[in-house]
């Protein structure tokens, strides 16, 4: 095999160069000198700029650069889309730090590692690239989950949360590498594509077993029940800008990692597997939903909500099972990004109020928002219609994606699952919307909204336009979706 | 074009009353006076184009468009007006005036957002009424829920949180339902020609297996008969509609039980047409079973637009069985159903609510002997009494007499107990009659200061609404002519 790296090899990965070459710089500039206002804009101008080169580089695609990293039109349209997310919780963080009193300048740093590791993982098609970028944005983001830990103010158990997602994170890496070595062990090869499962030579139950042991870290990682508890623990424990990360990107590059290698081995032939998945799908979305109606905290909410939505993911990725289609494909991959627009915005409003010293994330806190704060509370609103389905937002066409998508499969039982479930979620997301609409009653103090809250502002806005937009007129993204997922 | 402005003017119209409301508050009714008229000017205008038949359709249509939406699927923004559309179409905008003219003294917290909210449940249920594509037709049919909920979570009643929720809950997992329906419909398209499709026309050339047919029609049975609704779905509609305030109960039993009757009228039994007729006992049974039993329920309620409300499910039995019945005269009868429940319901709740705005209570217990002190207000309840009971020479009863011979045709003994409901209309609406407007007055059981009869203002509205009916009773053939235009394609 040729191992030498030539100058065509690394035009592609020239995203991930430049977020790579921002951290360092970064780590530079902290050493030189410390200030807040230069590390956070470094960070947001270099996401940007990485961004720009993965449009430049969008002609490259389609090569496979080594034996472990595939650029493809798929994983350039997750890189703009991770960067993306990266750009914006650097953007909201930075209000949210500007008060800590500590050293917040590695922060950034940490965010551009675990950018790193997920712009990996939407690339690779190979074991060894797709756990090392899983471990590189799993620890930074053990990191950033306990980063106001020497803030004598700053709220919550951010140790807690760390440690509780670290032990169980590491557990999950375990189940997933052993689940790899087993697959090693039969097939000889870590290349996705080259798994070959199909054939028969080996016992079914070798592969089902390692498959199961794969499923079950994947589903700690995406928490997936019967593999949640940490989950509405660590959203809540960890400062916003971190639970943000650990929702949106940190959750959309596992998913993509696992479409990918789902569709490449054709784990899905093995009928036990899928019923394993079933049932992860319907566990997920009812404990998500049933646990998520006694929460009367925002972040629990959102935590278990997002335990009920990839339930509904998982729906779509075993319609993928003999599917002459990839309309599975495409319901994730509109499903993500509808997703990462509305958690995005969710937990964007509860930062812009809220800073390293006090964050609200009771929904009492939100009691009388539509009254006090017209704008926040609209946007809030828009977010949660959206996470419920409701017309005019994207969610509603994620929600479509994911029903045709299981038509397709003909999965009865799962869309049964999906309605009942929804109805549940309709009850916690209304609670909170119709907390807003009383009158205030604790006249809570809310951040002040200073200079630094500018680009928060802005990129809530652009948010609540993109969750219209892609609501009232999805067909270019759909058309964008209908492509690049040809190519995986 | 112009189809898609009768919508979106009532979407522009929302916001513009939104934003009245930032001048001054008593500006945004005006404003969404003015929003609604235009719409319509505008829908008096279709009426006069010659029906014709567009290219990619068939059946005659007074107003047609169709542009491209989201390729990827063959979802196309659709819409298509005809005679039966058109009927809908001025109920809504009709009702819509007397809704705002219903707020216009009784809403003066955040009355921009109310109105916002009004106009934008208007504007789903036009989209509703005019949508061809499926896809669309789903999409406006979910719009008109939000908005809906929001009136009825911050300016209904006492316990308005749990009937706004239960509302949306029931609205939203029965259209969910549906939802899986319209895609399952697609998806057999894809499989027999190669391409999804979300078009009404395309749809009607999918073949079913009975069983599976029978199961879609279930699916969109579900989603039409919770909005209708029909009994054992209706458990949601007594909550919303004692616990919103007039305008919104106005809204609700006026137009949005129509777009459940409409749904079956347009699409279940045109998509499901061997399905619907083997489903046909059923629904028929479930509603002679809505009209006696909820006839029955409503006489036990203390809570005036409890009652009401009660009586609605009652009267859209009617409706039920006419469309199920699927003749001409059973479905025309189930139109003018829906027409002459939709003003004469209206007019009810309207006059409910402003009792309740006078007296501050809708318990009918602690009414008693008004007659003296609102004659004129009691004259006009008795005159929608007895148009919800069926008289003779007014709307109600031309449609639940068409709607009885339909019916009779398919199944006499179904339809001779359904008959029976028109007895036990008889006994609730003279029954409230007597306890609210006749007996003694005793001015200790209510507060009784406010209690003045109806301005010359409000005569007005409900004078409008008494035309309606009489029109209807007297001269139904303008309105069988036109949804005739409709009914004539179909069977």
């Amino acid at each position: 095999m040729e191992t030498a790296i030539t100058i065509q090899d690394l035009v592609p990965l020239l995203p991930v160069l430049v977020v790579t070459g921002v951290a360092v710089l970064a780590m530079l500039l902290i050493a030189l000198k410390r200030n807040h206002t230069l590390i956070g804009a470094t960070t947001i101008i270099g996401l940007g700029l990485a961004l720009i080169t993965a449009f430049l580089v969008l002609p490259f695609a389609g090569q496979q650069v080594t034996p472990l990293l595939m650029i493809d039109n798929f994983s350039l349209f997750f890189t703009i889309v991770i960067l993306l997310a990266a750009g914006f919780i650097a953007v909201f963080s930075f209000p949210y730090l500007y008060h800590l009193k500590d050293e917040v300048e590695e922060y950034y740093l940490l965010l551009l590692i675990a950018t790193i590791g997920a712009l990996i993982m939407v690339s690779s098609n190979h074991f060894l690239s797709a756990f090392l970028g899983l471990e590189t944005l799993s620890i930074s983001l053990y990191a950033m989950i306990a980063y106001p830990l020497h803030s004598k103010e700053a709220v919550k158990f951010p140790v807690e949360a760390s440690l509780k997602y670290l032990v169980l994170s590491a557990v999950s890496s375990a189940l997933i590498l052993f689940g790899i070595a087993l697959l090693y062990a039969q097939t000889g090869s870590l290349q996705f594509t080259e798994l070959a499962m199909t054939g028969g030579s080996v016992a079914d139950g070798y592969f089902i077993t390692a498959l199961v042991l794969l499923f079950a870290g994947v589903g700690f990682k995406l928490s997936l029940a019967p593999f949640h508890m940490w989950t509405p623990d660590v959203y809540e424990g960890a400062p916003l800008p971190a639970t943000m990360y650990l929702a949106t990107v940190g959750k959309a590059a596992m998913m993509v990692l696992l479409l990918r290698f789902v569709v490449a081995s054709q784990a899905l032939s093995f009928h036990s597997v899928v019923v394993v998945i079933g049932c992860m799908a319907v566990l997920s979305i009812l404990a998500g939903n049933l646990l998520a109606l006694v929460q009367e905290n925002l972040k629990r909410i959102l935590a278990y909500s997002s335990i009920a939505h990839m339930g509904y993911l998982l729906i779509a990725l075993i319609a993928l099972d003999d599917a002459s289609t990839r309309l599975g494909v495409e319901a994730i991959s509109f499903y993500l990004i509808a997703y990462i627009v509305m958690s995005l915005g969710a937990f964007g409003v509860a930062t812009v109020i809220s800073s390293s010293e006090k964050e609200f994330d009771f929904v009492a806190d939100y009691q009388g928002l539509f009254w006090r704060e017209p704008w926040l509370a609209l946007l809030l609103t828009a977010m949660l219609l959206s996470l419920a389905g409701i017309p005019l937002t994207v969610g509603f066409i994620g929600k479509f994606y994911v029903v045709l998508a299981g038509v397709e499969g003909s999965l009865w039982g799962l869309l049964l699952v999906l309605v009942v479930g929804s109805g549940i979620s309709i009850y916690y997301y209304l609670r909170i919307v119709y907390r807003m609409l009383l009158q205030p009653q604790l006249d809570q103090a809310y951040r002040e909204a200073g200079w630094d809250s500018i680009g928060s502002y802005a990129v809530l806005a652009l948010l609540l336009a993109l969750l219209l937009l892609l609501g009232v007129y999805p067909g270019f993204l759909m058309s964008i979706i209908e492509v690049v997922s040809v190519s995986i | 074009m112009i189809l898609a402005w009768l919508i979106l003017i009532l979407f522009v119209g929302g916001l513009a009353a939104w934003l009245a409301d930032f001048v001054d508050p008593k500006l945004p009714r005006v404003v969404a006076l003015i929003f609604l008229a235009v719409d319509g000017l505008l829908l008096l205008n279709v009426l006069g184009a010659t029906p014709f038949t567009p290219a990619d359709a068939s059946g005659e249509w007074l107003a047609y468009l169709k542009a491209d939406w989201m390729p990827r699927f063959e979802i196309y923004f659709q819409l298509g007006m005809d005679g039966l559309s058109w009927l809908m179409a001025i109920l809504t905008v009709f009702l819509g005036i007397m809704a705002t003219g219903a707020a216009w003294n009784e809403i003066h917290e955040r009355a921009g957002f109310f109105y916002f909210n009004l106009l934008w449940t208007l504007a789903g249920v036009m989209g509703v009424f005019v949508a061809l594509d499926l896809f669309l037709f789903f999409f406006f049919w979910e719009v008109m829920l939000i908005p809906m909920y929001l009136i009825i979570a911050i300016w209904g009643h006492e316990n308005k949180n749990y009937a706004a929720m239960k509302f949306f809950i029931f609205t939203q997992v029965s259209g969910l339902l549906m939802l899986i329906g319209i895609l399952a419909m697609a998806y057999f398209h894809y499989l027999q020609f190669g391409v999804f499709s979300f078009d009404y026309f395309a749809l009607q050339n999918v073949q079913l297996a009975a069983n599976t047919s029978l199961l879609v029609m279930l699916l969109f049975f579900v989603g039409f008969g919770t909005k209708l609704p029909t009994v054992p779905l209706h458990s949601w509609l007594p909550d919303a509609h004692s616990q919103a305030p007039t305008a919104g109960s106005v809204i609700l039993a006026g137009i949005l039980l129509k777009t459940g009757a409409y749904g079956l009228i347009r699409f279940t039994v045109p998509l499901f047409e061997d399905a619907a007729r083997a489903f046909a006992p059923v629904a028929m049974t479930l509603a002679a079973v809505s009209i006696l039993y909820c006839a029955k329920v409503a006489f036990a309620q203390t809570d005036l637009k409890r009652l009401i409300a009660y009586t609605s499910v009652s009267h859209m039995g009617f409706v039920t069985l006419g469309v199920f019945a699927w003749n001409e005269q059973a479905v025309q009868g189930a139109v003018m159903t829906m027409l002459a429940h939709g003003l004469s319901a209206a007019a009810l709740f309207m006059l409910a609510g402003g009792l309740q705005h006078r007296i501050h209570t809708r318990n009918m217990e602690q009414m008693g002997g008004f007659w003296p002190r609102v004659p004129r207000m009691s004259v006009i309840a008795l005159f929608f009494s007895i148009a919800a009971l069926g008289m003779p020479g007014l709307g109600n009863f031309v449609g639940e007499f068409l709607a009885l011979i339909g019916a009779f045709q398919i199944s006499i003994t179904l339809t001779a107990i359904a008959a029976l409901g028109l007895i036990l209309a008889s006994v609730y609406s003279l029954w409230v009659l007597q306890k609210v407007f006749q007996g003694s007055y005793e001015n200790d059981k209510v507060d009784d200061a406010a209690l003045v009869d109806l301005s010359r203002q409000e005569m007005v509205f409900y004078f409008a609404m008494m035309a309606g009916l009489v029109w209807m009773g007297v001269y139904p053939g303008t309105f069988l002519n036109l949804s005739a235009m409709t009914l004539g394609s179909l069977f």
